[in-house]
């Protein structure tokens, strides 16, 4: 993976503009088939190994990897990071967003290879310790989830949302969430934390 | 009520044990200090955490992946399969087909009707043909395209309206109705319709609605020697064990079945799947752990759907709103086998509103899709759909308030049961008339009246009310509590937490009952090896259910305690009160003692109650009932409908946590929005067959973008202590229940357009603003 592999990166997608820009028939190859025809400057096997070097939360691994396995799948059953979830594998849920570099991203439409030497962050990532992160902690006070399965998800996209809006209306944390679905549909609660973690992150605690 | 037994769905086809009636039962609670507050979950840490582990999180050394070739026609016969291909590709293990020794086994539908496992006669895309494990998924994905079969592609019929006619493809030999006509009728609707100042006739539909719950339907599997341990994404681990063990030919007591976390089911995750079925055949073919976990496509074919519902609907009303009689027909389809396809769809008609003379007819016919399972509340947003949209209607056409014409005909008692047995409590008044006021009801009508004449933006509100047919639970439960010398507690139950926060509750009614804060109670649930038998969660029942048979539990350890602690203070066992993990006196309060220090407690290091679910009273019927009311907002250039607000009036007895309460409300909402607005299953009718909106991208849920701003959560908290001793009733199926027909009502309130058949979007309501522009 070249420099100009991760200049790529810079600037986090959402769901929506993600498929605006490649069409739903170009993300299915993309999951199935890996790198696109542009940016391929090597020709690899699928099934070859090659070595990479993944930081996730502040930790270095070395492994070794086949060039289509999506970060999720190295994430889950490599690295046994199992916040993340897998939701529908092509880019549709938000189950299993993630922080590349800071950015908003979805693990599934990422490629293990691709996050060569980025900063990855997951859910597990926000934890200080055994103490949770001010967004896991709202997610908790407002019971902002029932089966739980998106909450890693909503709670990335949370923690991405106030990382560049520390304050952000209602009407912008519900279009900053419209790429997360939770089929138990606990929506207002998630607003709701929403609302108490930018307040928690400010260093305003109280009652929620 | 035999009748009814028959219609519990959630345990349909699974054996149901009894369980011994509780020895002694408690009182209803008067004052509570822990139960009704907004307590947050006792695992929110674990699921905001990440350190929760789902069964899909499950990693076992040595574990295969595997996956499952699904017939890609509606309608197909197999006529050979070449597995060799397949079989050289690297990492993979095993591959199976229904010529492989074993797994020649028959799978169970409902009314006895069986077909095996990979059976040759695929009746709906996704049928399973074979199955294969790998060391990766993407080795496993690579094998299954090298399968070669080939195929003899039969006619095939996808319109449940079609599917009666003359020359129709035949799904099984026994032609394409599933089961006999239901019928049901009481009083003389002829006679009803001819007392009537007002009838009218409607037609109306739902459409299909796919359950796909976040975490994928799956599990894994694995052997040790002829002992098998599968963590199953399940509402119901008994369930699946029964299931399991008999489709594989086990004893029970050697298949185990963990199901401690799992990420949503509404109905799809009741029973084993053949996946299940499948992995531990994998799983024992290669003699290593198998993860089978279906993609997010398979679930949309495969694994349940709500069935579409063709709905007629006749009403007569007279004058001052007496009902005087209804006529109702549904065609519905459970899919290409028996699977309930107009299952309850009639039941809001028959018992919800005081109407002499009812008649149904519901037509189940089979087509080349996949087979339904219970959705949400099953039948009763269909069959609201219409009911509510007639009872607007006819209010209008009587001049009438549609809350009032619903508050004239509420029915102490149920008029569907043989003898009518009256409920418990109903609270449908309660929740019209508080609901409305709390609402603002008749001012929303005036106002919203007034912005209607002019503009392209126009506001209406509409409201719709219910009844669920379950929801109050029964035997049976079993539970253990354990307390330990130290005063902390074990609460070990069967039943899963689907996102409900059943263990939450269950951890309320023992800290309620035995003075133990939340923190020092651990739950072991979920899991047939130690846990004790429950029900599946499903049916808006867990909660009525577990939680007397959990405060039976309580009581039987505090009954022990007491027992202990009286040698000890020298006092009679019935002066005894625990408080603040203290045993006290009631007549000298001097005499007290700490339960940890209690000294045969010490001694012996645990005390342990067993609790089971008492019986449901005699000849009454437990039902939960809601109102719910909403105001939209609907732009008549574009046909975007915005919901502004929402509020839901539930009588479900007693709030046990706020909290968690109010979120079912939300999220039974967020529900009807997409049963109204959103969801729908499309199959090409024409060319293939074939469900043609198989993923999130094209099957739309409710986003954060479509659910209102505005959620009102309103309690109507009756005492029910007859219904249970905890006096709970079920919440999370009557909170959606009348939520679409609502929208719809407002939509036509706003814009005077009846929205018969779902969904309400833009491209709909376009059509038929230009229709009445052409119509004049």
């Amino acid at each position: 993976m070249g420099k100009k592999e991760n200049e790529k990166c810079e600037k986090g997608i959402t769901r929506r503009g993600f498929l605006q820009v490649m069409g739903a028939g170009a993300v299915v190859s993309a999951t199935t088939h890996g790198l696109s025809a542009e940016h391929v400057t090597e020709v690899m096997e699928p099934a070859e190994m090659t070595k990479v070097k993944l930081l996730v939360n502040g930790r270095r691994h070395r492994l070794l990897v086949e060039p289509r396995w999506s970060l999720l799948f190295v994430l889950r059953e490599k690295l046994g990071l199992t916040g993340t979830k897998v939701g529908c594998d092509r880019g549709e849920c938000g189950a299993c967003t993630i922080l590349i570099n800071g950015q908003l991203r979805y693990a599934c439409m990422t490629l293990a290879v691709e996050a060569e030497g980025k900063e990855i962050t997951t859910l597990e990532g926000l934890m200080k310790g055994e103490e949770l992160g001010p967004v896991q902690q709202a997610f908790l006070e407002h019971d902002a989830f029932q089966c739980g399965y998106c909450t890693p998800g909503q709670i990335m996209a949370v923690e991405g949302l106030l990382r560049s809006n520390a304050n952000p209306s209602l009407e912008e944390i519900r279009q900053g969430l419209s790429g997360n679905l939770c089929r138990c549909g606990a929506y207002e609660h998630i607003f709701g934390a929403v609302q108490r973690a930018a307040n928690l992150r400010r260093g305003k605690g109280g009652a929620s | 009520m035999r009748e009814e037994k028959e219609k519990l769905y959630y345990v349909q086809n699974i054996p149901v044990p009894e369980t011994p009636r509780p020895t002694h039962t408690p009182s209803a609670w008067k004052e509570t200090k822990i139960i009704g507050k907004r307590l947050p979950r006792v695992d929110a840490y674990e699921r905001v955490s990440g350190s929760a582990i789902y069964p899909s999180d499950i990693s076992l050394q040595d574990m295969l992946y595997g996956a499952i070739l699904r017939c890609p026609h509606a309608h197909a016969k197999v006529l050979s399969i070449d597995t060799r291909e397949a079989e050289k590709i690297p990492g993979v293990r095993v591959v199976i087909t229904g010529n492989t020794p074993g797994a020649a086994l028959d799978w169970p539908y409902l009314r006895g009707f069986k077909t095996k496992l990979f059976d040759p006669h695929c009746r709906h895309e996704g049928e399973e043909i074979a199955a294969l494990a790998a060391e990766t998924p993407y080795q496993a994905w690579d094998a299954i395209k090298a399968i070669k079969v080939k195929y003899e592609i039969l006619p095939f019929v996808v319109d449940e309206l079609k599917a009666l006619d003359a020359g129709a493809p035949a799904i099984h030999q026994e032609g394409n109705l599933s089961g006999e006509t239901q019928g049901y009728e009481r009083g003389d609707v002829e006679k009803g319709f001819a007392e009537a100042d007002v009838v009218l006739e409607e037609s109306y539909r739902t459409e299909s609605e796919l359950h796909t719950p976040m975490e994928l339907h799956g599990c894994v599997a694995k052997w040790d020697g002829d002992r098998l341990t599968v963590w199953e994404s399940t509402q119901g681990v008994y369930a699946v064990q029964a299931r399991i063990a008999e489709v594989l030919g086990l004893p029970l007591a050697n298949v185990r079945i963990i199901g401690h976390y799992m990420g949503g089911g509404f109905g799809s995750k009741l029973q084993a799947g053949k996946y299940s079925i499948i992995a531990a055949l994998l799983a024992k073919k290669t003699a290593q752990p198998v993860k089978l976990f279906l993609t997010r496509e398979e679930t949309f074919l495969c694994v349940g759907n709500r069935p579409p519902s063709n709905m007629k609907l006749k009403a007569g009303v007279k004058k001052d709103g007496t009902l005087t009689a209804f006529e109702f027909s549904c065609i519905g389809t459970g899919g290409a086998y028996p699977a309930g396809g107009t299952s309850l769809v009639d039941w809001q008609i028959r018992d919800l509103y005081k109407c002499p003379n009812v008649r149904t007819k519901m037509t189940d016919v089979f087509i080349n899709a996949g087979p339904s399972r219970p959705c949400r509340a099953p039948g009763h947003p269909q069959g609201s759909w219409a009911l509510e949209q007639m009872l607007d209607a006819l209010a209008e056409a009587i001049k009438m308030d549609p809350v009032e014409l619903r508050l004239k005909n509420i029915s102490p008692y149920s008029q569907a049961r043989e003898g009518n047995p009256p409920y418990t409590t109903t609270g449908l008044k309660e929740c019209l008339e508080e609901g409305a006021r709390a609402f603002g009801w008749e001012e929303g009508r005036r106002k919203t009246a007034e912005t209607k004449k002019s503009g392209h933006i126009r506001r209406g509100v509409g409201m719709a009310s219910c009844l669920w047919f379950a929801g109050g639970g029964g035997p049976p439960s079993t539970v253990i509590i354990k307390l330990f010398s130290d005063g902390s507690v074990n609460l070990n139950m069967g039943a899963s937490d689907i996102g409900t926060g059943t263990k939450t509750v269950m951890a309320m009614v023992v800290s309620e009952e035995l003075g133990v804060p939340m923190e020092k109670i651990q739950i072991e649930h979920a899991d047939t090896g130690t846990t004790q038998y429950a029900t599946p969660s499903g049916g808006s029942k867990t909660v009525p259910t577990e939680s007397p048979a959990v405060r039976a539990a309580a009581v039987e350890v505090k009954r022990q305690l007491f027992e202990l602690a009286s040698k000890d203070l020298k006092v009679n066992v019935t002066d005894l009160i625990l408080k603040d993990g203290e045993v006290i006196s009631k007549q000298d309060p001097s005499k007290k003692i700490k339960i940890a220090e209690v000294p045969d407690l010490k001694r012996r290091g645990v005390l342990l109650g067993v609790g089971y679910r008492g019986p449901n009273p005699e000849g009454k019927v437990v039902n939960p009932f809601a109102a719910q009311f909403c105001e939209v907002e609907v732009n008549t250039k574009t046909g975007e409908v915005k919901i502004l607000r929402f509020l839901s009036a539930n009588d479900s007895g007693r709030v046990m946590n706020r909290l968690t309460y109010d979120n079912q409300v939300i999220g039974g909402i967020t529900w009807g929005i997409g049963l109204a607005m959103t969801e729908t299953r499309i199959l090409d009718e024409k060319q293939t067959g074939k469900m043609v909106n198989r993923n999130w991208h094209d099957y739309k849920l409710p986003t954060a973008l479509d659910v209102p701003m505005e959620v009102k959560s309103l309690p109507i908290e009756l005492d029910d202590p007859q219904a249970n001793t905890t006096g709970a009733k079920g919440l999370g199926e009557p909170v959606t229940i009348p939520t679409a027909a609502a929208i719809a009502n407002a939509v036509y309130h706003a814009t005077g357009i009846r929205v018969t058949m779902t969904p309400i979007n833009p491209i709909k309501l376009c059509q038929l603003f230009s229709q009445r522009g052409k119509e004049g």
